[in-house]
């Protein structure tokens, strides 16, 4: 297998000119906990850094000393240094909010976020949340109150729904099926169909069966109301998506040396790459490693059946058993880590060592900073 | 069909499986539907996400939107599978319901699909729910049930009870008309006896701490929770007192040094490092113990049946998931 370069993380927080750094990559790998160990080295190596989650874990905002985390960032206290650290927590529902006031009149304002249509979109998981993740983002670095913004992606389906969610969000409210509802409410709204061809007419038939004549309405008021105030949302769409695009973001892919995480790790290189999105490189959480790795797996297993059919030592036997399940493990994570590499050899990779507590507190944090650092 | 064999979940013909991500929720559904089906039973798996996850570990192409059958399952029995696409399903239910194929097709075209999971996922959801309860309740000529379970491997437990409770969730978006009775159908088959939902997590802290949120969350919503799975649990090896005194700092290592030299594997000038080594995994190893036996108790006060599944030692393939469903039903899961 060809050593892969080593992720410099350092370098990284330490140049200026990196201003975004996105961790993205499958659930359950440790997303959240890299981005604020991030964050915290970030700040102790005399940046001015917000970490921008998606992940409601408590755990994380009380190892950071924080009761709570919410749609604002709050200051954590006492890194090291002069640097500074916050953190927030996304609130997509109060983000969404926020867009609306921002963009439409308060009359109109209140149509929308009264609206059964609108209050499920704002709430839904699906989508809103990317959608909602790349705007605060985006508001974040225009503020320009940070030197430094760290970013972990929802947990999506696929992961890479945050890259896709704006457009998703565009093409539907740019789309043919909501600019025929559309149109009859500009026309005078008298009736939701009044203008529209015999296609049209089998289809709003249709609707009107599957969904009710008054979700048709509550539908085609909310499209028309959003439809006002949607210009300004697919431009700060845009913005953000270029910025992303921008040399002073880094993307870090995050997995773990599992085959699924892996495999999701190897998709997402290829779609920044199409996407022209900066890649700065993968970590990969929770490598197990032994402190004994001269002896083999197999030679380990041996000497331990040895032992018990001598039926001496016997915890030495079984020391050498956990051992020897130690090794497999180690190799088993090595061959899932060597089909990305073999597939991405110029992406560089840090490893980060499986710890045997979860982090609780900045130590904790800062000691997975060090490994990310210096493993 | 056979008669029920006598389980935890005997009346239940609605197994959804949830869980956080990473914690092999998709294997655990697999090796249930296998283990459920044992014995001669007709199981139908199903997946909801568009991730094909049952295609890969069953080492099969991406299912298509159709029940057919995948495995055999331990002495007799089929397990079927189907990958549940929204857009298939609403079109289905269309023709179903009003023999609307077309207009299911130009609804489709124009991007009703985008409309339904861009601003009202509870659509997508009631519909994908729909399909699996649709066939839950699916008899034969004979009126027998068609299969004797389904088992749903379902959105992770962050989702999962906006997922189920599709008449809370699509309430405010239809209030009388055919999705809110579709909705009833399903609520009612949902939240009923004969569904319950498991949960499948690790010894962690972060999956347990969601795991009990996600249980929580349910029962208020009034939806059967059923069992919990704690996967990937690895034997251990040593004896307690030896777990004790490493958590202590006080492993002989000693002791160790003179069982390697016996063993052969290191002489006696090296075996002192050695055994210093293979010290420190041992302590690492009782620490992780303890934590886990603390998840352990903090599962028990879910009050809910619990099965521990081994830590496959060469990853899950197909003779691992057999595995997993005979431990499963020596736990009396299935």
């Amino acid at each position: 297998m060809k050593t892969p370069a080593r992720l410099d993380i350092d370098a990284i927080l330490d140049d200026r000119g990196t201003r975004i750094i996105v961790c993205c990559g499958a659930g359950g790998v440790g997303k959240t906990t890299t981005a604020a160990a991030l964050g915290l080295r970030a700040a102790e190596r005399g940046r001015c850094v917000v970490v921008l989650t998606v992940d409601p874990a408590r755990r994380l905002a009380q190892s950071m000393g924080l009761t709570e985390l919410d749609n604002t960032p709050r200051l954590v206290s006492s890194p090291e240094g002069e640097g500074r650290l916050y953190a927030m927590m996304l609130d997509m529902k109060r983000t969404f909010d926020e867009i609306i006031e921002a963009h439409a009149d308060p009359e109109r304002a209140r149509q929308i976020l009264s609206n059964p249509f609108y209050q499920s979109l704002s709430s839904s998981f699906s989508g809103t949340q990317e959608y909602m993740a790349m705007e605060k983002l985006g508001q974040l670095r225009r503020s320009d109150e940070w030197d430094l913004i760290i970013v972990d992606t929802p947990p999506s389906r696929s992961a890479l729904d945050f890259l896709d969610a704006p457009e998703r969000l565009g093409r539907f409210l740019d789309g043919r099926f909501i600019k025929l509802l559309t149109a009859p409410a500009k026309a005078g709204g008298r009736s939701a169909f009044r203008l529209l061809n015999a296609g049209f007419g089998l289809m709003a038939g249709a609707m009107t069966k599957l969904l009710g004549a008054q979700v048709i309405k509550d539908l085609q008021t909310f499209v028309s109301a959003l439809d006002a105030v949607f210009g300004g949302f697919r431009q700060r769409a845009e913005m953000t998506y270029k910025l992303l695009q921008a040399p002073g973001t880094a993307f870090l892919v995050v997995a773990a040396p599992e085959r699924d995480a892996m495999r999701e790790a190897s998709y997402f290189v290829e779609r920044l790459a199409e996407e022209r999105m900066p890649l700065a490189g993968l970590v990969v959480n929770r490598v197990h490693v032994s402190p004994a790795p001269g002896l083999s797996a197999a030679r380990s297993a041996a000497a331990a059946e040895d032992l018990e059919s001598r039926g001496e030592h016997e915890l030495t036997a079984a020391v050498l058993r956990l051992h020897a399940g130690r090794m497999q493990l180690a190799a088993r994570e090595s061959r899932e880590q060597e089909h990305f590499i073999s597939a991405h050899p110029t992406v560089p990779v840090v490893q980060v060592r499986a710890m045997s507590e979860d982090v609780h507190d900045l130590t904790g944090l800062r000691q997975i900073g060090n490994l990310l650092a210096t493993a | 069909m056979v008669d029920s064999p006598d389980t935890d979940w005997t009346d239940v013909r609605l197994h959804v499986v949830t869980g956080k991500g990473g914690t092999g929720k998709t294997t655990v559904a697999a090796a249930l539907a296998l283990a459920l089906a044992s014995g001669g039973r007709k199981v139908l798996l199903v997946e909801v996400e568009g991730r094909q996850g049952i295609a890969q570990i069953f080492d099969l192409p991406p299912l298509p939107y159709e029940e057919r059958r995948i495995a055999v399952a331990p002495s007799g029995g089929d397990v079927y599978a189907l990958a549940i696409d929204p857009e298939d399903a609403m079109l289905e239910y269309m023709e179903m319901f009003y023999g609307m194929r077309r207009a299911g097709r130009a609804l489709t075209k124009m991007g009703i699909v985008d409309f339904a999971t861009t601003v009202a996922p509870g659509f997508r959801d009631v519909l994908v729910t729909g399909k699996t309860t649709e066939a839950v309740r699916r008899r034969s000529r004979n009126g027998r049930r068609v299969y004797d379970a389904v088992v749903l491997d379902a959105p992770p437990t962050g989702r999962i009870t906006r997922f189920l409770n599709v008449t809370q969730e699509v309430a405010g978006l239809a209030r009388v008309g055919p999705i809110k009775n579709h909705s009833e159908l399903v609520s009612g088959v949902v939240k009923s006896p004969e569904t319950a939902v498991h949960f499948v997590t690790l010894l962690e802290e972060m999956p347990v701490q969601e795991t009990l949120d996600g249980i929580a969350e349910l029962r208020s919503a009034g939806l059967p929770a059923g069992g919990i799975f704690l996967n990937m649990v690895r034997q251990s090896l040593l004896p307690e007192a030896a777990l004790d005194m490493a958590v202590k700092g006080r492993f002989d290592s000693e002791e160790l040094a003179r069982g390697l030299e016996a063993a052969g594997v290191a002489d006696g000038s090296q075996a002192p490092a050695l055994a210093k080594a293979l010290a420190e995994e041992v302590v690492e190893h009782a620490h992780r113990t303890e934590l886990e036996r603390a998840e352990r108790e903090s599962l028990a006060g879910a009050g809910l049946r619990r099965y521990e599944l081994p830590l496959l030692a060469d990853g899950v393939d197909l003779a691992g998931l057999y595995e997993l469903a005979e431990s499963m039903r020596t736990q009396g899961a299935a």
